[in-house]
């Protein structure tokens, strides 16, 4: 059903990759991704804002460049004031012009929740196209954003995540992945995926399996914001953390005796950011280049061999 | 013993309600919490025990209830 028999058609949906990728010409070929999200935060520009950085990581994980986008808003027909939904839409546009790319059209439909996201077209060289499945075993693997916009967010709905949490998540989830992008292409990463709903155990076990290999990762090293452990204590956790777990939880291997160790790493992400896979060297030059632009990037483990878990975590 | 209803609510209202609820509730009173989802019950038992409370969760006429003793 979703096979469509094209040459030009370098990544389709049969690969769950973040975007898909068409060529046009023989040194460029399109980026085309859309995102969706409802609000997580009650200031309308910051939720605009959030949703437009978070629709434009696909083309950043996939090695793109982001050009255009049209705004998609789906709205009750009364309950949303007017000047809210132009706040909206005005951080939308504040992050896309912070990223170089053209706002150039949109729709709207009526809906009985509001939603707000972006569809976004970027160009990449056909040959620079980067894969989630396409990492090499004794690769290093570099998460560049901290875990736990899921949880903060639970936490923001129900009125008791700690002021600076919030600040933080929000300040991360309206970060760009455009630097880490930008600096993973110039050291030759062999694949990459933003971290979004399936949480960062959904996304490594995702790229493990892809390329027929094992990640394995060290809990110790992952990057939490700060507030998760309260959240989690309190029972401020998402569905899809939950379902995350059940579904992931058989496919990997943890050393870890306790169960909360791991939710922080099952919790569905946001505007996340990007695991990329390096050779060692290559691993080596980006963690200088990230630390020397102030580009957030924390080493996280690396790639084996095939076992019998696709993820392992120590 | 209160009871409330949380059946049909989505995260984190269960947990809300329930907090709410606690705070009417005079020590050693029970709370029973109706939920009909894994993520309400796991999440109120959360909650009930990060306050230090007993928590104990059950199956009930297809649903689940949640039963918390304040202390």
């Amino acid at each position: 059903m979703f096979e469509f028999d094209d040459p030009n058609l370098l990544v389709g949906p049969q690969t769950s990759d973040d975007a898909g990728v068409y060529r046009i010409a023989d040194d460029c070929a399109l980026v085309e991704t859309t995102d969706i999200i409802t609000p997580l935060v009650d200031d309308p520009f910051l939720f605009g804002s959030i949703a437009a950085a978070n629709a434009l990581s696909d083309v950043y994980a996939m090695g793109g460049r982001p050009v255009t986008a049209m705004n998609l808003v789906f709205c009750p027909a009364c309950g949303v004031p007017l000047e809210a939904l132009r706040a909206i839409m005005a951080g939308g546009a504040a992050k896309l012009r912070e990223a170089g790319v053209c706002l150039v059209g949109g729709h709207s439909i009526e809906d009985d929740e509001l939603k707000y996201g972006l569809a976004v077209t970027g160009l990449v060289h056909p040959q620079q196209v980067v894969r989630n499945s396409t990492a090499k075993a004794g690769d290093r693997l570099i998460l560049t954003k901290p875990l736990g916009t899921g949880l903060i967010s639970t936490g923001i709905k129900a009125d008791m995540a700690d002021a600076q949490a919030v600040e933080e998540a929000c300040r991360w989830m309206t970060t760009l992945n455009a630097l880490a992008a930008k600096l993973m292409l110039e050291c030759g990463a062999h694949a990459c995926t933003d971290i979004t709903g399936f949480g960062l155990i959904g996304h490594a076990t995702e790229m493990a399996r892809g390329a027929g290999l094992t990640y394995a990762i060290k809990r110790s090293s992952i990057p939490v914001m700060a507030g998760v452990a309260e959240m989690i204590d309190c029972g401020l956790i998402p569905g899809g953390l939950y379902r995350n777990r059940d579904h992931y939880a058989p496919m990997l291997k943890a050393d870890s005796q306790l169960e909360d160790d791991l939710l922080p790493l099952f919790d569905p992400q946001t505007s996340g950011g990007l695991l990329i896979a390096l050779a060692d060297e290559d691993a080596t030059a980006f963690l200088q280049r990230t630390a020397a632009s102030d580009c957030f990037a924390v080493e996280i483990g690396h790639v084996v061999p095939k076992e019998a878990y696709p993820l392992l975590i120590r | 013993m209160k009871t409330i209803d949380t059946t049909g609510l989505s995260c984190p209202e269960p947990v809300i309600r329930t907090r709410a609820a606690l705070q009417t509730l005079a020590a050693g009173e029970q709370l029973q919490v109706l939920v009909d989802t894994v993520t309400a019950r796991e999440n109120v038992l959360r909650t009930a025990r990060s306050l230090k409370y007993d928590a104990v969760a059950a199956d009930r006429d297809g649903g689940m209830v949640v039963t918390i003793t304040k202390k």
